[in-house]
């Protein structure tokens, strides 16, 4: 029974490998002139999976987490644009360090509160970020935007093409390691502990955990995540602009959560294929009324499927499972 | 022998309402104490100012030798004081191994891995296993908590406090909504805990009282008053009127 749940485990780990590769072929075929948008997909579906840990995993409401992206960003544009570091994989070291830096400062000062003061902190550090952005403009180029970023050939041989190749098979592969990371983590001794802290805190200070450390601790593993998008959205599109930093990001990252489904890996990246193809959709269709469509979608999946589209179908496939 | 725990004059009250007024309470390594007293004396307040999950107005908290006033629930823990819940606290969507590996791990200070399973680690996985098929619950061991019976829940919470090789561990009303037919699994557990542990309890079901406690501490409207054997614990003036109520109305009365 437990050799057999563990080779489930693993070969549930293989699908899911399985099935972002077979995304970003079918996305590859059917998008071959607009690799920029699949590669912008992959960026935010690091950020959701990012929000993901710290709010479906642990429960904490944050309108902030694009402080986390933006850091990750503005650390790979400042890294190549003024001290010539332009290996991509530098880069992304650069962008993965400045972000889990910056969740270990969100963390400790969003972990402060609970509730509603905790989503208002939230608030307040993205905003904060933004202004330091903007007031450091000889970093980072302020609201022009940071540019003069050109990364050099991945691992020498792999040269960033006009067309967005090599930019989007780096994404697909950054989203691979990281998507088995998180699976990692979300099964070992932490994760159990986070799912613990998420249901009942003072529990789990009974048996002698401490939720804030632990909580911090994910934050700063969440930054990680958030950086590693933020870096890709800089290596890919060799401009940081201060909306990487902004209020704006943090909610559309937690709607396309919210769409999918949090507390599940899958449930982040399809939230996030699924708001990005339908914005991107509707606002060549309609370019005056996309805004709307996307509020009708939102408010569609939150009254038909409460807990999101992918946690509804798994929650679904799981009660026929249940009653056959 | 020194007390491994000791209460101190410990003082709450709730708005107006003393809840606990200048307790004190000391429990050496091998004591079986049992906690009594009418609804709403005021046990489950004072084991939640032993264990740090209320703060006390005023009086100290001692765990071997050492204060504990200013420490926290987590800290008390590691120490080695464990509580149980009067109304079950497990996580609904954990199984009761789950349950029971997240309390040996924390105990061992391995909850920080960011990699690996606890079903990797043949000593916590013999040591769940130990404590499952002691309190009966080897069936019910890869069900999620909101799919097993309350009965098996209460027993699982023992389980848990038992993972986490208490010092000294407070049960409140740990047989409450458990059937008539498994209390004895209860009891058989309580009888087996190591010798040196020192364990209160908070109970009604006096003859459960009697077969456990070699000592009975009486507490009404927030103060304690008795402390002595349990044979004489009946024939006790003071305990009787408690009991009848009249105590209590006269020490609210003041
Ligand atoms: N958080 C709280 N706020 C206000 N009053 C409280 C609170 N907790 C307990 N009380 C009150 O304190 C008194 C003692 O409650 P407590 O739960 O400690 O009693 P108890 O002896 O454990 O009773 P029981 O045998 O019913 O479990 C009761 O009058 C209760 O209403
Ligand atoms: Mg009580």
């Amino acid at each position: 029974m437990r050799a057999g749940q563990s080779t489930r485990r693993v070969s549930t780990d293989l699908v899911g490998i399985a099935v972002i590769l077979a995304a970003a072929g079918i996305g590859f075929l059917l998008f071959p002139d607009n690799l920029a948008l699949l590669t912008r997909i992959i960026a935010l579906a690091l950020l959701v999976l990012s929000l993901d840990l710290v709010t479906g995993y642990c429960g904490i409401a944050t309108l902030g987490h694009a402080a986390l992206y933006g850091a990750g960003s503005y650390a790979a544009g400042v890294a190549a644009a003024h001290f010539a570091i332009s290996d991509p994989l530098l880069m992304t070291l650069a962008g993965i360090t400045a972000g889990a830096a910056a969740g270990l400062v969100c963390g400790l000062v969003i972990l402060r509160a609970t509730g509603l003061p905790q989503l208002v902190l939230s608030i307040a550090t993205v905003y904060l970020f933004h202004e330091l952005a903007n007031k450091l403009s000889s970093w980072t180029g302020g609201s022009d935007g940071l540019s003069g970023i050109s990364p050099s050939p991945l691992l020498g041989l792999f040269a960033f093409d006009l067309w967005g190749r090599t930019a989007f098979g780096f994404g697909v592969a950054l989203l691979l390691v990281v998507f088995v990371l998180l699976r990692i983590l979300a099964r070992s001794p932490f994760g159990m502990l986070c799912r613990g802290i998420k249901e009942d805190p003072l529990r789990i200070r009974s048996m002698g955990a401490s939720p804030y450390r632990a909580l911090a601790k994910m934050y700063v593993i969440s930054g990680a995540v958030a950086g590693a998008g933020g870096a890709l959205n800089a290596i890919s599109t060799q401009v940081v602009g201060l909306d990487s930093l902004s209020f704006t990001l943090s909610a559309e990252a937690l709607v396309m959560l919210v769409l999918g489904g949090t507390g599940s890996l899958y449930g982040a990246l399809t939230g996030t294929v699924l708001f990005m193809l339908f914005a991107d959709f509707v606002s060549a269709a309609s370019p005056f009324h996309w805004l709307t469509m996307v509020g009708a979608l939102l408010v569609a999946i939150v009254l038909f499927a409460p807990k999101g589209l992918y946690g509804s179908i798994s929650d679904y496939l799981a009660r026929r499972r249940g009653t056959a | 022998m020194s007390p491994i725990l000791e209460a101190r004059n410990l003082q709450k009250a709730f708005g107006g309402l003393k809840v606990i007024d200048d307790v004190s309470l000391r429990l050496e390594p091998g004591d079986r104490v049992a906690l009594i007293g009418p609804n709403g004396a005021g046990k489950t307040t004072f084991v939640n100012l032993v264990t740090g999950n209320l703060r006390s107005d005023s009086g100290d908290v001692l765990i071997g030798g050492a204060s504990v006033t200013h420490s926290g629930p987590a800290e008390r823990a590691h120490r080695g004081l464990v509580r149980s819940f009067q109304v079950t606290r497990l996580f609904q969507d954990m199984t009761a191994e789950e349950h029971l590996a997240l309390a040996i791990l924390e105990r061992d200070g391995k909850t920080h891995r960011l990699a690996g399973s606890y079903r990797a680690m043949p000593q916590v996985m013999r040591e769940i296993g130990i404590l499952l098929s002691t309190l009966g619950l080897g069936t019910v061991a890869h069900r999620k908590v909101r799919e097993i019976a309350y009965g098996q829940q209460r027993l699982l919470e023992i389980a848990l406090a038992l993972a986490l090789r208490p010092k000294v561990l407070l049960l409140d009303e740990p047989a409450a909504g458990v059937p008539q037919s498994d209390t004895g699994r209860i009891e058989a557990a309580l009888a087996d805990l190591p010798a040196d542990l020192a364990v209160l309890m908070i109970e009604h079901d006096m003859d459960l009282v009697f077969r456990f406690a070699r000592r009975v501490v009486v507490l009404a409207a927030g103060a304690i008053i008795f402390d002595g054997p349990p044979q004489a614990v009946t024939r006790d003036q003071r305990v009787r009127e408690a009991y009848l109520g009249s105590y209590a109305n006269v020490r609210r009365a003041h």
